[in-house]
């Protein structure tokens, strides 16, 4: 192979794995926070929606993204309110958030269905970029680099200060937690409420960085793949890094197998678009086994928080 | 003056048959105000969606053909809920079960008989449960969680009939288009009322939706469910496999799925498009809760969710509404059904602050 080859598929693997990176992040904290939120699609829909239309009306990238995480964040706590105040279902509801999700992009973005929307570009100058090994290190847009950056900022959130030993407890040991005086279902609301800004921010790559313009449901199960990613990366953020790009590399061979010919073109293409279905199923089953049963969940997960019983 | 929640010692059934109706009311009145502000006329709206349907008699078989699938798939998802295994891959399940059925069409093509379309519904049913034995079986073998294994499922089943229809089943005579050939008359769902469109579908699933109540409440299968259920634990100290339950759940709730997705393909459809996954393998989730994962209530709460959806095409043409719309309506409907369920463990009651007591 010819570097004329590896550095596409470098930089498509990456663009491919930021979204999926991304909404992991948002939902591994709110799982660390006892809270399982299915409504990941959902929320990835809304941010895209959002962030279509606002680029379209204002040319801002960074507005829209902002707004993409405000408005997912908000669909969050619509979650929130229903599971943790009024103690709902977490698996019903997050599967109604996801419901709510496809409805409401497919209702808001019906304007902009098909426009064009000007791609997110690297924030370095072109001549950086202009040399091809450069490219893979200056050549992606902000919301990689922002991804990354996260990846860090959750990992040291988590393990190193105080508010993410908190979260952890309340994830752990509800009970506890709360005897000791913290606000178990406070807690919960801030990480729910960060999975959903997250997500929305992994919707705003659809749109900036992959298919630039909205089609309905243009996540195509890429938040479920996310959930899927946390419980393979064992709650743990650089796991959830490793998994999120070998998960991207798996839809860029998808990518490739329909653009190229040769060898790929043996197998149907349909089989190449299940690929990272069938790869998140294996994956799924290859932890089970070697875990051998004993699961590294938070053990308050999906569970609701009842002080007065 | 502060109200106060108290647990209920044991959940109210008024409740629980009253807070759904009350969510459907309260849809209508929040679906109005949202609407209305989102620029639409929302009275109108909800005056399309929920009553033109129920008034204008003409509309009546489009709600029966709507109500049969959802009802056929959300009944076999309420006795998978039941069991707690959440089988949300319905919409693979029973798109599977359309291609299974439709093989066994493509093979007996060219033959005649009523034993051909029979067969086919079998194949339909067990291609549905099929494929709902993979999660089964990763889940009772290897711990693998059926959430995420079942909707995985779902989109490589549309990638499955996408191969077929594009591929090996494209119809010679379709000048191109990705369709398998047209049903023959043995093939097709047989009419039942003259000069209507509704068929034998609907008959069957209220069938099945009566057999399963029977089945639940009467029989020992129904028992190990619920109470599996309800409490896993006590449930293998009486004796009853946890294991033996998730199998059973998700072939009851696969084959079913699979049913619905033959009798959808041998009747609406005629033959195998692209277009075929319709979500209502997604909608039944929303008709087995707003039932209470009750075969009598998945009926109901399936006939509700068919008038919203051929509502949804009256205002798409009456007052140009978008039919996106109508998945909003239904999802609040289901946010509304599960805000509710508070009502049903809980009370609300009034508490004298601790302030006042203490002064009295």
């Amino acid at each position: 192979m010819t570097l004329d080859l590896i550095i596409p598929i470098i930089i498509t693997l990456v663009g491919a794995s930021t979204p999926i990176l991304l909404a992991g992040l948002g939902e591994l904290v709110a799982e660390k926070s006892g809270v399982l939120n299915l409504g990941v699609e959902g929320m990835m829909l809304i941010g895209a929606v959002i962030t279509v239309a606002v680029v379209l009306l204002t040319g801002n990238h960074w507005l829209a993204i902002v707004c993409a995480a405000g408005a997912s964040a908000a669909a969050a706590l619509i979650f929130g309110f229903l599971t943790l105040s009024l103690s709902a279902n977490q698996v019903a509801t997050g599967l109604a958030l996801t419901i709510f999700g496809t409805g409401f992009s497919a209702l808001f973005g019906q304007p902009y269905t098909g426009k064009a929307v000007p791609l997110f570009r690297s924030p370095f100058p072109p001549e950086l970029a202009a040399d091809p090994v450069w490219r893979v290190v200056f050549g992606y847009s902000p919301l990689v680099y922002f991804s990354l950056i996260m990846v860090v900022a959750v990992w040291w959130f988590l393990q190193r200060t105080r508010a993410g030993l908190i979260l952890r407890a309340v994830g752990e040991n509800d009970l506890s937690a709360h005897s000791i005086g913290y606000s178990v279902i406070g807690v919960r609301y801030l990480a729910v409420a960060f999975g959903g800004a997250m997500a929305g921010i992994a919707g705003s790559c659809f749109p900036l960085i992959l298919t630039p313009q909205w089609v309905e449901r243009l996540t195509t199960g890429r938040g479920w793949i996310a959930l899927a990613l946390v419980v393979f990366a064992a709650w743990r953020p650089f796991r959830l890094l490793a998994g999120a790009y070998l998960f991207g590399l798996v839809m860029t061979l998808e990518v490739y197998a329909k653009a190229a010919g040769g060898g790929f073109r043996v197998l149907p293409s349909e089989l190449w678009a299940a690929l990272p279905y069938l790869a998140t199923i294996l994956v799924l089953v290859l932890i089970s086994m070697r875990r051998g049963g004993s699961s590294s969940a938070p053990a308050c997960l999906g569970k609701p928080f009842l002080p007065t019983g | 003056m502060q109200f106060q929640l108290e647990k209920r010692p044991a959940p109210s059934r008024t409740m629980r048959i009253v807070t759904p109706f009350a969510a459907v009311a309260l849809t209508m009145v929040l679906g109005a105000i949202v609407f209305t502000l989102l620029g639409y006329d929302g009275l109108a709206a909800v005056r399309e969606i929920f009553f033109t349907p129920l008034t204008n008699s003409y509309k009546w078989q489009d709600l029966a053909v709507k109500a049969t699938p959802l009802v056929i798939i959300a009944v076999g998802l309420s006795v998978s809920y039941r069991a707690n295994v959440w089988n949300i891959g319905a919409e693979g399940q029973y798109i599977v079960g359309a291609i299974a059925g439709t093989g066994v069409g493509l093979l007996t093509h060219t033959m005649t008989g009523p034993w051909i379309f029979p067969l086919m519904l079998l194949a339909g049913i067990a291609g549905g449960a099929a494929y709902a034995a993979i999660p089964a079986f990763l889940r009772t073998q290897f711990k693998v969680n059926e959430i995420l294994t079942t909707l995985m499922l779902t989109y490589v089943s549309v990638q499955l009939l996408n191969y077929l229809v594009f591929g090996p089943w494209k119809s010679p005579t379709s000048m191109g288009q990705p369709q398998t050939v047209l049903f023959s008359a043995d093939q097709s769902q047989p009419y039942i009322i003259p000069g209507t469109i509704v068929q034998v579908g609907t008959p069957i699933a209220i069938v099945v939706a009566l057999l399963v109540w029977f089945v639940m409440s009467r029989s020992v299968f129904g028992f190990q469910v619920r109470a599996v259920g309800a409490s896993p634990a006590a449930a293998r100290y009486g004796g009853f496999s946890a294991n033996r339950t998730v199998w059973l759940a998700l072939l009851v709730s696969g084959g079913l799925a699979g049913l619905a997705g033959i009798l959808e393909a041998t009747g609406p459809f005629g033959r195998l498009v692209p277009q075929f996954p319709t979500n209502y393998g997604f909608t039944a989730i929303i008709v087995a809760f707003l039932g209470r994962l009750h075969p009598l209530g998945v009926l109901i709460a399936g006939t509700a969710l068919a008038i919203t959806f051929v509502g949804g095409e009256v205002a798409q043409t009456t007052i140009q509404l978008p039919f996106a719309a109508v998945g909003i309506f239904q999802a609040m409907m289901l946010f509304l059904l599960l805000a509710g369920d508070i009502f049903v463990r809980y009370r609300f009651k009034r508490s004298v602050p601790e302030a006042t007591r203490a002064a009295a």
